[in-house]
């Protein structure tokens, strides 16, 4: 393995201060007296104390949560097997067709998609709230995936599923133990930028969801005319630590696992 | 392959322990009977604890959503899906959703408290003899400004954000209603405007102040204030109350030549489902106490005059939050231009951004 | 011969693509044909033509362009050396982490750090420099969007920076290749695929850019998407708003003929 050097070393840091400073900046007032993101008052642990008297609030943020989930894992199935189509699609045109389509809703602003999914599941009749947002966010997290898998479908070597099929693998082992292992990084960039783009979205959400479902996103955007409460700050600063802490120990522990069954090989 | 089994297991099982949460917490709140009332409201524009005692009183159980503009919120009761019981637009929003037909009319003998709402805000003309509307909060439109940065300027006019020393400095909301109708305030002409020529006017004297304008935002603009990092904007007297509570350094004006007066109301739209709950509900806001903790707790102006009588003295008297009759005289209401000339003020609006640069 | 299990791959893709795409689609030409009254024009089409809107698109084409390319710069090296790292795949993860934080959160947050008060500032102050305000300028615009941008940048590359061969760099170098002759023959025609993905999830996304505009920049940047947004959320024009959607969505299929594949061929035949 080559060592970094120490200015790639360097140049690493910078980018991680600079992605993480806006984070710690939230979770800094997220301990201010102050009732905003001003003056820092003084300490205080009465914001954190507020998240988990606010039922209501902690309903929301775990359908925030679930909706990520799921929808990122619904979207990510369909993306990849929608990339694994796309490329057995021989004719040029027909597959640009595909590929320009599977980019309109990434192209398509939030307020067109929110308004156009309403008409459509009020058409269809769609129940609002749970499984309409959820629908609406599998719906534009699918194009993200297929941008994702397709190019690690593109630079899979041929000689590779040749040489399966020649040893007698049938068409599913090709599958399983061929070309879902060679893509799965794609899979997991693909399930990743999901859980973003259902996270962060605001507009799409406010426009499907009814009967008092509701996700953080719409929560903090219609905050902003009143001041949004230092509360969210705090949920946000909870959320980012346990998200860290389920990273890294899930990070380690497959990969003490794994070593371990290496070691038995 | 085995990992991307584990991790969709490990996602499935996650979702499900999510799932249970939710439903204890949610059991935990009372979501006992069917009457339930569902009200749809700006964020952070409602005493939390006042939702807890009007469940507490009634039994209802309530449902609150948000939203975070007018028209999206149109938009979603048009569509229906939800059984919104009680919404609270501003009063430009009321004549339109009136003329879409979306407005359940008030049946008055069930909201005794109405007494307490002071009569000059009652019988407005977006909404005669409130048949559909009630005023839940009011407010102004004018400069909050910082006077230790400004030298001996004062607002009174309008005229003043012209000033020359105030180059790049000034803040303005992102609303076309509020910046044409300044700038048609400014030459003295109604902010209801459907004269071409006062339009075309008041867009060309707005251009003139390009060169004083730092930026057009929105709600942000309440942290740059706070922080001194901004001089002078142009906003809202509900969100100006939120500064100056925040930085006493900071005073607000309404100029002389006549500005806005604006309303949210609470209505009830046509898919409300507990139209008695609703009116409950109102009349549980319309009371003195439920609207003094309300006003207190949103720090805007209130319309309801029993209240005023149990809030702090020094909030109430002060003419900047509650300006005198006098005053509101110069006042004007929206009224709804029409599709027409509401795309008219948009566009002009859009020649007015494009020329800051 | 595989043709089979791949084509029944893509069947429920087909089905989101007809259902989530085409019907929008459909309601957003058929909107884009209605006027303010709901009568059957093609005025919309000739409003956009107008000198507003041509400078409208020119100026969201430039801004995606400085956005992606400012992402691409700063992304492909910081992907390069993640996959040099120990734990590649862990600093991978912490790259995306901050982009589930709720952005307008952080967009406040960049609204105090940008701020005149801000720490950004304090530290010039350290070095003598008088304190600046950042905000409300195209360079704070612009680096906000990046920052959004980054991870969607990184991954893509990354992930084919991940399984490039090092024998091929070995080789190339044993051959007397430079650093930089290794990475422009070997390294980015390898990596190409990679990249061109990571331009299409920034730049067709950057056309479209909105509220950033107006928290960051101050509404002094005015994108397609912002117009958008006003004309479903302000003016309620839904006509117009749906005409520029149908703009947008041209400009995406332009440049997805330009950056695609030329005709390689799919590989899972």
């Amino acid at each position: 393995m080559n060592k970094l050097s120490a200015s790639a070393k360097v140049y690493l840091t910078i980018v991680f201060i600079v992605l993480y400073a806006p984070i710690f900046y939230l979770i800094f007032y997220s301990f201010n007296s102050g009732g905003s993101m001003n003056h820092f008052e003084s300490f205080t642990l009465e914001h954190y104390q507020a998240v988990f008297e606010d039922s209501r609030l902690l309903v929301i943020l775990i359908n925030t949560v679930i909706v990520a989930l799921l929808s990122a894992l619904i979207s990510t199935i369909i993306g990849t097997l929608g990339a694994i189509g796309i490329v057995t699609v021989k004719d040029s045109k027909m597959r640009n067709t595909l590929l320009s389509l599977n980019n309109v809703l990434i192209v398509s602003p939030d307020v067109i998609i929110g308004a156009s999914f309403l008409i459509l599941f009020t058409m269809v009749g769609i129940k609002l709230g749970f499984a309409s947002v959820l629908l609406a966010h599998v719906a534009f997290s699918v194009p993200i995936v297929v941008l994702m898998v397709l190019p690690k479908l593109l630079e899979m070597n041929n000689s590779l599923i040749d040489a399966a099929l020649d040893l007698g693998a049938t068409k599913k082992d090709v599958m399983m133990r061929v070309i879902l292992p060679y893509i799965q990084p794609g899979i997991f960039a693909g399930f990743f930028l999901a859980l973003t783009y259902s996270l962060d979205d605001f507009a799409v959400t406010f426009f499907v969801t009814g009967n008092g479902f509701s996700t953080l996103s719409v929560e903090i955007y219609s905050m902003a005319r009143a001041g949004i409460s230092l509360t969210v700050n705090a949920i946000s600063g909870l959320v980012f630590f346990v998200t860290v802490l389920v990273v890294v120990g899930y990070y380690f522990m497959t990969s003490r696992t794994s070593k371990r069954m290496e070691g038995h090989r | 392959m085995k990992s991307l089994i584990q991790a969709t297991i490990a996602i499935l099982v996650v979702s499900a322990l999510l799932f249970y949460a939710a439903d204890t917490l949610s059991a935990g709140g009372g979501k006992g009977g069917k009457n339930t009332l569902t009200i749809f409201n700006w964020g952070e524009y409602i005493d939390p604890d006042l939702l807890k005692a009007f469940e507490k009183e009634t039994g209802i159980h309530v449902i609150y959503e948000t939203f975070d503009s007018n028209e999206a919120m149109m938009t979603k009761i048009q569509q229906g899906g939800t059984a919104y019981d009680i919404a609270v637009p501003s009063e430009y929003m009321i004549e339109k959703m009136k003329e879409e037909n979306l407005l359940i009319p008030l049946d008055k003998t069930k909201l005794p408290n109405l007494k307490n709402i002071d009569p000059y805000f009652l019988d407005l003309p977006f909404d005669d003899n409130n048949h559909y509307s009630i005023p839940y909060f009011w407010g102004t439109v004018g400069i909050v400004y910082n006077p230790s940065l400004v030298g001996d300027l004062d607002f009174t006019s309008w005229e003043d954000l012209w000033d020359p020393s105030l180059k790049r400095k000034v803040f303005l909301v992102d609303g076309a209603r509020e910046v044409i109708g300044m700038g048609l305030n400014s030459l003295g002409y109604s902010l209801n405007s459907l004269d071409d020529n006062e339009l075309r006017e008041a867009t060309n004297k707005l251009i003139t102040l390009a060169p004083n304008v730092k930026a057009i935002i929105g709600d942000e603009i309440t942290p740059l204030m706070i922080n001194n990092e901004a001089t002078v904007a142009l906003t809202w007297s509900g969100q100006a109350a939120d500064m100056m509570f925040e930085n006493e350094e900071l005073d607000f004006a309404v100029p002389e030549e006549g500005s806005n007066l604006w309303f949210d109301n609470m209505v009830i739209p046509k898919t409300s489902k507990n139209i008695d709950g609703a009116h409950a509900f109102i009349n549980f806001m319309l009371s003195a106490d439920a609207g003094a903790r309300n006003a207190d707790y949103v720090g805007y102006s209130t319309p309801n005059i029993a209240a005023m009588d149990l809030m702090d003295e020094e909030v109430v008297t002060d003419e900047r939050y509650y300006p005198s009759e006098e005053q509101r005289d110069t006042l004007e209401v929206y009224k709804n231009l029409g599709p027409d000339y509401l795309g008219k003020y948009n566009e002009l609006f859009l020649e007015f951004k494009m020329s800051i640069r | 011969m595989q043709t089979k299990t791949s084509k029944s791959a893509l069947f429920p893709y087909v089905l989101w693509i007809a259902f989530f795409v085409i019907a929008p689609i459909a309601l957003v030409v058929y909107y884009s044909l209605l006027d303010l009254h709901g009568n059957f024009t093609l005025d919309n089409y000739k409003a956009f033509f107008s000198s507003v809107y041509l400078k409208m698109t020119l100026s969201s084409f430039w801004y995606a362009f400085l956005i992606t390319f400012f992402t691409l710069l700063i992304s492909y090296p910081t992907a390069y050396f993640l996959t040099k790292t120990k734990h590649k795949q862990l600093w991978l993860l912490l790259i995306i982490i901050p982009s589930w934080i709720n952005l307008l959160l952080k967009t406040y947050a960049f609204i105090g750090i940008f701020g005149l008060y801000g720490p950004i500032n304090a530290f010039i102050e350290v070095f003598g420099f008088d304190p600046k305000q950042m905000l409300f300028t195209d360079i704070s615009f612009v680096f906000v969007s990046v920052y959004i941008f980054i991870p969607f940048m990184i991954l893509p590359i990354f992930n084919s920076l991940d399984r490039l061969n090092p024998t091929l760099i070995y080789a190339a170098r044993d051959l007397g290749a430079s650093a930089f002759t290794t990475f422009r023959r070997v390294v980015l025609p390898l990596t190409m695929d990679g990249v061109k993905s990571g331009i299409q999830v920034v730049f067709i996304p950057a056309l479209s850019l909105f509220m950033i505009t107006r928290l960051i920049a101050g509404n002094r940047v005015i994108t397609l998407g912002t117009a958008i947004e006003q004309q479903f959320l302000v003016t309620q024009n839904w006509g117009m708003g749906s005409t520029i959607a149908v703009f947008l969505i041209l400009f995406m299929v332009i440049i997805m003929l330009i950056t695609g594949q030329k005709d390689k061929g799919g590989r899972v035949r």
